[in-house]
């Protein structure tokens, strides 16, 4: 599985849940209008620069904070197919994978990457290219990858043999 | 080599003969905790996992706290929604009116012991490792796969040992040290370890007061909080539960992968500034600081303890005009002990409003809400851009007794100056 988009950039280090979706809105159980609220405390015009094929490139520990679903939720709402990152916070992270949204860390990537760089990530082989430039990323445990290919914890769930789960 | 505590539960907890960080593995759920806002979500994704009934009603629980009471229709559906689910799956319910928040209700309800592994769909469930367990926040699709198996994926986490020494001295308390904690580690510095409190200092902190240290580990990225059980545990447990419970510490030979000590002689009030947890300073260096907003309250500190520090500066003192004041107990029965205690009368005496326990404003969901532009001192554990309002609002996160003296004098100064004594 290679995913692949449009690079769209979030500078800075520990961006929180709350600023990329706002506590007022958690009541709120439909994803489409969750969409309406992405980036909203942080910079809602990041909302007019995704596509359909968003790859979010991202700073150090993105996603701290709250386990708010919402997040990664509106992010899929949203069109966006994987997050490269320098690193994560824990919960946001799992709720990625589950979702089966690949969330890969690989700082050079990050580096290398402006708005609009062609991203290709690879979980398989532990690399992401920006405009065609191979860095090496944070190889996943062999089990995140399972779920990921899985398409996320649902549908890993419902392939697993009754009773095992 | 030996295990840590952490490593010693997760491996209790699942099919596997050994373990060891990074290691991933399914781990069993004692405790499976969600509320409004994580439940609504996780119901609908266990339908989708094929799954109609909860794994073991009797270790589901499910509390009704974020937006209570209801702000609006939309708030109240999920309120509807999770009263119906939870009758329907004969699972507990803490209806509205009847708990209070989460985290404190299920550890004064006694459906903690140490050595068990709680999953809640909110990420300071981290605040029971205070009880010796392996409490850990997760999302709505890991909740739902708990709600339907009983299972969580885990990567085993490091520790990091926190050792305190000394004793808290006046005006200092649990919110202080977990602030220091942060402020050695930064808010990614825990990230996939366990923090875990031990050491003279740590054995002498109540449960109050760990309850608060734990509950902010996850402000500096980490899995879980834990306090190894002792004493202390055993007393605060009795008469709260019937769940067996054994007693474990870290193997003295086990790997740790960072060691902090904190001096709790030396140890002042901090607080942390606008706009995150990991920004912090002595109480000394904002001073002065003009406060729209006190509020105390929150999973972190809103306990009879807070409660009380904040009661012993406002007794016989007003909120200074054009400062508000907010208290909110985190439970029910905080709240009833708070009016036995005269507690509550201390507060509206003083010109501060108390509320019903809910989470309510420590996550801008309603009942007290900040201007764009204003200024609050919260006992609560965040304080991200816009976390309590308005565009431009602060929030300086500290200890009760702080908090309670900037509503007495309007602007951030020393508990000492309020009450006299003490602190410099």
């Amino acid at each position: 599985m290679i995913v692949e988009g449009r690079a769209v950039c979030v500078s800075g280090d520990n961006i929180d849940t709350d600023v990329l979706y706002p506590g007022p809105f958690l009541n709120i159980t439909d994803p489409s209008l969750m969409a309406e609220h992405l980036f909203e405390g942080l910079d809602p015009g990041l909302r007019e620069l995704l596509g359909g094929d968003s790859v979010l490139v991202v700073g150090e520990n993105f996603g701290t904070g709250s386990s708010r679903e919402h997040v990664p939720v509106a992010m899929q709402a949203s069109g966006i197919r994987a997050v490269v990152g320098r690193s994560f916070a824990r919960i946001f992270y799992r709720n990625c994978i589950n979702l089966g949204l690949l969330a890969v860390s690989c700082p050079g990537a990050v580096a290398a990457a402006v708005p609009d760089s062609r991203v290709q990530v690879d979980p398989a082989a532990g690399e992401v290219a920006v405009d065609g430039v191979v860095y090496a990323a944070q190889m996943l445990p062999p089990f995140v990858l399972e779920m990921v290919e899985a398409g996320g914890l649902v549908e890993w769930s419902r392939r697993q043999p009754a009773g095992s789960r | 080599m030996g295990h840590t505590l952490t490593e010693k539960i997760i491996l209790a907890h699942a099919d596997a003969d050994d373990v060891a960080p990074g290691d991933v593995v399914m781990v069993r759920c004692d405790v499976v905790m969600t509320n409004d806002i994580s439940g609504p979500m996780a119901f609908r994704t266990m339908e989708r996992m094929g799954v109609e009934r909860v794994f073991d009603p009797a270790k589901v629980v499910v509390v009704a706290d974020h937006f209570v009471p209801a702000k609006d229709v939309r708030s109240a559906q999920l309120m509807k929604l999770i009263a119906e689910w939870s009758q329907a799956q004969g699972v507990t319910f803490y209806e509205q009116g009847r708990g209070g928040i989460e985290h404190q209700v299920l550890a004064e309800d006694g459906w903690i012991v140490p050595g068990s592994v709680v999953a809640g769909g909110d990420s300071h469930t981290c605040t029971h490792g205070a009880l010796g367990a392996f409490g850990t926040g997760l999302g709505s699709t890991d909740i739902a796969a708990c709600l339907a198996h009983g299972r969580f994926w885990q990567a085993v986490p490091g520790t990091i040992q926190v050792e305190l020494t000394g004793a808290l001295q006046r005006f200092v308390s649990g919110k202080d040290v977990i602030l220091a904690v942060i402020a050695q580690l930064g808010v990614g510095g825990g990230t996939n370890m366990a923090l875990e409190f031990v050491g003279p200092g740590a054995e002498a902190l109540t449960i109050d007061e760990r309850l608060a240290v734990a509950n902010m580990a996850v402000e500096a990225g980490s899995e879980t909080g834990i306090f190894p059980a002792d004493e202390m545990t055993a007393a605060y447990l009795d008469g709260r539960t019937e769940r067996p419970w054994t007693a474990e510490r870290s193997d003295p030979d086990a790997l740790i992968d960072r060691r902090l000590e904190i001096d709790l002689d030396t140890l002042s009030p901090l607080v942390a500034r606008p706009w995150s947890p990991g920004n912090i300073a002595p109480l000394d260096d904002v001073l002065g600081t003009k406060v729209d907003q006190v509020y105390i309250g929150n999973c972190s500190n809103g306990t009879i303890t807070d409660l009380r520090q904040a009661a012993e500066v406002l007794r016989g003192r007003r909120v200074k005009p054009g400062t508000r004041a907010m208290v909110v107990p985190a439970s029910q029965k905080i709240y009833a002990q708070a009016l036995a205690e005269g507690l509550v009368e201390t507060f509206v005496e003083a010109g501060a409003m108390v509320s019903t326990p809910t989470c309510g404003a420590c996550f801008g969901g309603s009942n007290g809400i900040l201007a764009e532009g204003e200024t609050a001192v919260a006992t609560t554990n965040r304080n991200f851009r816009g976390r309590m309002g308005g565009e431009g609002s602060g929030i300086y996160l500290a200890n009760a007794w702080v908090a309670a003296a900037a509503a007495v004098a309007g602007e951030i100064v020393q508990p000492g100056a309020v009450l006299g004594g003490g602190s410099s």
